[in-house]
């Protein structure tokens, strides 16, 4: 009987491995393989209906833009090929190049791209600000593109070409029709690489595989722009949450690229044979503490003032970062090492003076009631930004409540407008990456649009606002810079928020990986792996 | 006994409900909100409204609740609020790692423990026992986590034998599976060796004064028949009991196991919709949790029937 039973028991075993096997897809021997840990896990495939940058990510492999920029935050074209405008800036035609096909293998048409770009105006804020100042967007045939401007707009390329969340991906008509607020049902773009669905495990594992009929640009890649050659024939993104874990499956050779290790564990990878550490994002991330302006004590200028007068970054850098190859002390409000990084406005927050602070605080009308900062403790980073801006206020003489939360509960936390004693907050803490905060408009956190406009924390002040506006509208260079100076200035000295200095995140990879791309964003084109 | 098991059968359904209720209402009174983190930073209050409704979050609770119940019904767990993807689905993907792992681990626990409880009992005050029951204490004591790092740096980073993250699935490459599961397994398992060996360790001492014990003994048996046939089956029903209680442990052990090991299994699933506040995935996972958990206790009390003919239903 026992015999019966184990055989029956191999009998169905070894029918059931090859036929398991076969269900599992798996990489032929010979396809070369770029073996990523991301910084998050993938959970949304469409990048129009959340701002998250694992989607971002996801959709630089998938899809292609109009224009992008490059490593030195020019606008490039990418799927554009020529392209003019009016002498009186209003009408701006694109012509898409040639060899342009989604991965269903149906040509891209501009009627797609002119869907595409409504379905990201609805939901992007620089989309936003575009629709508005548009009159006409139509396919005048199939590889061109008309857009008519209601007055001239100093972003239209900047905006189509942008770098960060929400990325204007182009995408089938189709899919483009999706309501902005549900997500595309398909994954169908025209990038270097396909997603494979059926190898998709949320949580776990994303698989790309090579676009054989993707035809890059002949230019040399630069940033977003340039030509996207995919030099493997999968990536793929295998999630490890535990930062350890994941060090250790790199030194093991079980992965080949960390895209966001954490600089407290630089040492131990930069140590470790075979391994290369290095910064690949030249605009780095910067550090923001945001005050409520909507109730005291921050709703006073003069108290605001105090406190970035009290924010010395090295101390907010060596809290959180540590080692100083990993950070760089930059007050401007623009991202450092971007084209508009200026000084306008940079005298109150250049020398950081706790006794002058105190001074400050004491010559305004607050009152001692405690400030309360909420803290994300399940983010490093930003959990030491609110230590240490909780000593600050303390040394300043301010009353301090730290409450302790998870980021996700910050999120709706931070949303709430209502005063302290009925669940409100003064402070917490954020990063931008540079991508983002490049100019005003792009800036959110420079923003003065009040209760209604403004991002959290909702600054008040309508003449921030027209001058972000007239940036927009501006089409002259050099009045943008000027524009750009004045804003910062005004910006900083109403105590917008605070910066808390600038911080680079790693990578780290197998030395036998070349071909990484400098950029706020990380590609996976042009990356190949030697084995 | 099939009355005592359809009884219980149709006591797991009140029980489950109340689980439903319980798990429904603690997620929507707790804070954090789904809409916020997709909306993401630049999203206007507008666009955060917006997609709550379109997740249905904006509905009273009542009618939230009603309709969850309702896909419940149907045998649908709904779908991901993130992924948009069906929970089941979601689950069926996980599954199979999180048995793996739990069924290794059990198996070894027992291998493990019982024997080394028997010899414990057996050789009672002797410098064996103190031995033993001071790896219990040590098993008991180390986090899981820590365990893990460590044999993760020895086993993996030192002496290469196996891989420090990932999974393999038997079904696919055996050898593979087996070098994959053996360190996650033996860190999970300590704690429950260590559990296991004391209980069986006490129960069997116990046992071991009973009158029938000194009979068997008088009879002329030796102490090898004494310990197997007479001590340890009439010990077994606490043994059972707390590998049945195990069950519990190891849900929560798994999680960390899985994270250290980054295994894709149901534990970091959960973990992950935790920390996004997927609704949908939390109670989905949550009710197949709490029903793997029942029926492990209605095995349980089964398998006391098999043991201990006493026992009657």
């Amino acid at each position: 009987m026992i015999q019966t039973t184990r055989r029956a028991l191999l009998f169905a075993a070894a029918l059931a491995v090859p036929a398991l096997a076969l269900a599992a897809p798996q990489p032929a021997a010979a396809e070369k393989v770029l073996r990523v840990i991301p910084h998050a896990d993938l959970k949304n495939l469409d990048p129009i209906w959340t701002t998250a940058y694992i989607s971002r990510n996801h959709g630089y492999l998938v899809y292609d833009t109009l224009f992008a920029l490059d490593e030195n935050l020019q606008v490039q074209p990418q799927m554009v090929d020529t392209w003019t405008t009016s002498d009186d800036k209003l009408t701006w035609t694109f012509k898409l190049r040639d060899g342009l096909n989604w991965h269903d293998g149906a040509p891209v048409t501009a009627a797609d791209c002119v869907a595409s770009l409504r379905r990201w105006g609805a939901r992007d804020g620089m989309g936003q600000a575009l629709m508005d100042v548009i009159e006409s967007l139509t396919a005048a045939d199939n590889k061109t593109i008309v857009m008519k401007l209601k007055e001239p707009y100093g972003l239209v390329l900047e905006s189509i070409g942008k770098i960060s969340s929400n990325v204007p991906f182009m995408v089938p008509k189709r899919m483009a029709e999706t309501d902005p607020f549900e997500q595309m049902p398909e994954t169908i773009g025209s990038g270097p690489f396909k997603f494979s669905k059926e190898e998709w495990v949320p949580g776990a594992k994303v698989v790309y595989l090579k676009n054989e009929a993707y035809v890059p640009r002949s230019e040399p890649s630069s940033g977003a722009a340039g030509g996207k050659v995919a030099k493997v024939d999968r990536v793929e993104w295998i999630y490890i949450p535990d930062q350890q874990t994941a060090m250790n499956a790199l030194i093991n050779g079980e992965v080949d690229y960390y895209e966001n290790p954490p600089p407290d564990l630089a040492p131990i990878l930069e140590a470790a044979e075979g391994v290369v550490v290095e910064v690949n994002d030249p605009l780095g991330n910067q550090g923001m503490l945001r005050m409520n302006h909507l109730h005291p004590p921050f709703n006073d200028q003069a108290v605001r003032r105090a406190v970035l007068k009290s924010i010395d970054q090295e101390v907010y850098m060596q809290a959180a970062v540590g080692n100083s190859k990993f950070y760089s002390v930059c007050n401007s409000y623009y991202a450092c090492g971007s084209p508009l990084e200026t000084d306008a406005g940079n005298k109150l927050v250049t020398s950081p003076n706790i006794e002058e602070a105190k001074k400050m605080l004491a010559a305004t009308g607050y009152d001692g009631k405690p400030v309360v900062i909420i803290q994300p403790t399940d983010i490093a980073i930003l959990s030491a930004f609110s230590l240490v801006t909780a000593q600050r206020l303390r040394s300043i003489g301010m009353e301090v409540e730290m409450q302790a939360m998870d980021w996700s509960t910050l999120t709706s936390r931070r949303a709430m407008k209502e005063p302290v004693d009925k669940g409100g907050w003064n402070i917490f803490h954020t990063w931008w990456i540079g991508g983002d905060i490049t100019n005003p408009v792009l800036a959110t956190g420079m923003g003065g649009g009040g209760v209604e406009r403004a991002w959290f924390g909702w600054p008040d002040d309508p003449k921030i606002e027209e001058m972000r506006s007239a940036f927009a509208r501006e089409t002259d260079a050099g009045k943008q810079r000027a524009l750009a100076d004045s804003i910062q200035d005004r910006a900083i000295n109403n105590g917008a928020y605070g910066n808390v200095g600038t911080f680079f995140v790693p990578v780290a990879y197998r030395d036998n990986v070349k071909g990484l791309i400098k950029s706020p964003v990380q590609f996976f084109w042009n990356m190949s792996v030697e084995r | 006994m099939l009355a005592f098991i359809a009884k219980r059968m149709v006591a797991i359904i009140p029980v489950m409900g109340v689980v439903a209720l319980f798990v429904f209402l603690m997620l929507r009174l707790s804070p954090g909100d789904p809409a916020s983190i997709i909306a993401g930073d630049y999203a206007s209050p507008a666009d955060i409204e917006r997609i709550r409704e379109q997740l249905g979050l904006n509905a009273p609770i009542p009618v939230q609740f009603g309709k969850w119940l309702w896909t419940l019904a149907h045998g649908d767990l709904g779908i991901s609020i993130f992924t948009n993807l069906p929970v089941s689905k979601l689950i069926a993907q996980r599954i199979e790692p999180t048995l793996m792992l739990a069924s290794t681990t059990l198996v070894f626990a027992v291998l493990v423990a019982v024997p080394l409880g028997i010899i414990a009992a057996w050789k009672a005050g002797t410098w064996i026992d103190r031995a033993i029951m001071i790896f219990a204490v040590a098993g008991f004591s180390i986090p899981v986590f820590v365990l893990g790092y460590i044999l993760i740096f020895q086993f993996s980073l030192e002496l290469r034998w196996f891989p420090v993250q990932g999974y393999t699935s038997p079904f696919v490459d055996f050898w593979k599976f087996l070098r994959h599961i053996t360190l996650p397994t033996v860190t999970l398992s300590v704690i429950y060796i260590a559990l296991i060996t004391r209980i069986t360790r006490a129960s069997v001492i116990e046992v071991m004064e009973e009158d029938y014990i000194r009979t068997a003994r008088a009879k002329g048996q030796s102490e090898r028949i004494v310990l197997m046939r007479h001590a340890l089956k009439n010990a077994a029903v606490p043994i059972i009991t707390v590998i049945g209680l195990g069950v519990a442990l190891l849900i929560g052990g798994v999680v960390i196991t899985e994270s250290v090991y980054n295994i894709p299994g149901l534990g970091r699933l959960v973990v992950d919709a935790i920390l996004k506040r997927d609704y949908p995935i939390i109670q989905g996972l949550i009710l197949v949790f709490s029903l793997v958990y029942v029926m492990v206790n209605l095995l349980v009390d089964i398998i006391y029937t098999l043991v201990d003919p006493r026992i009657r239903y």
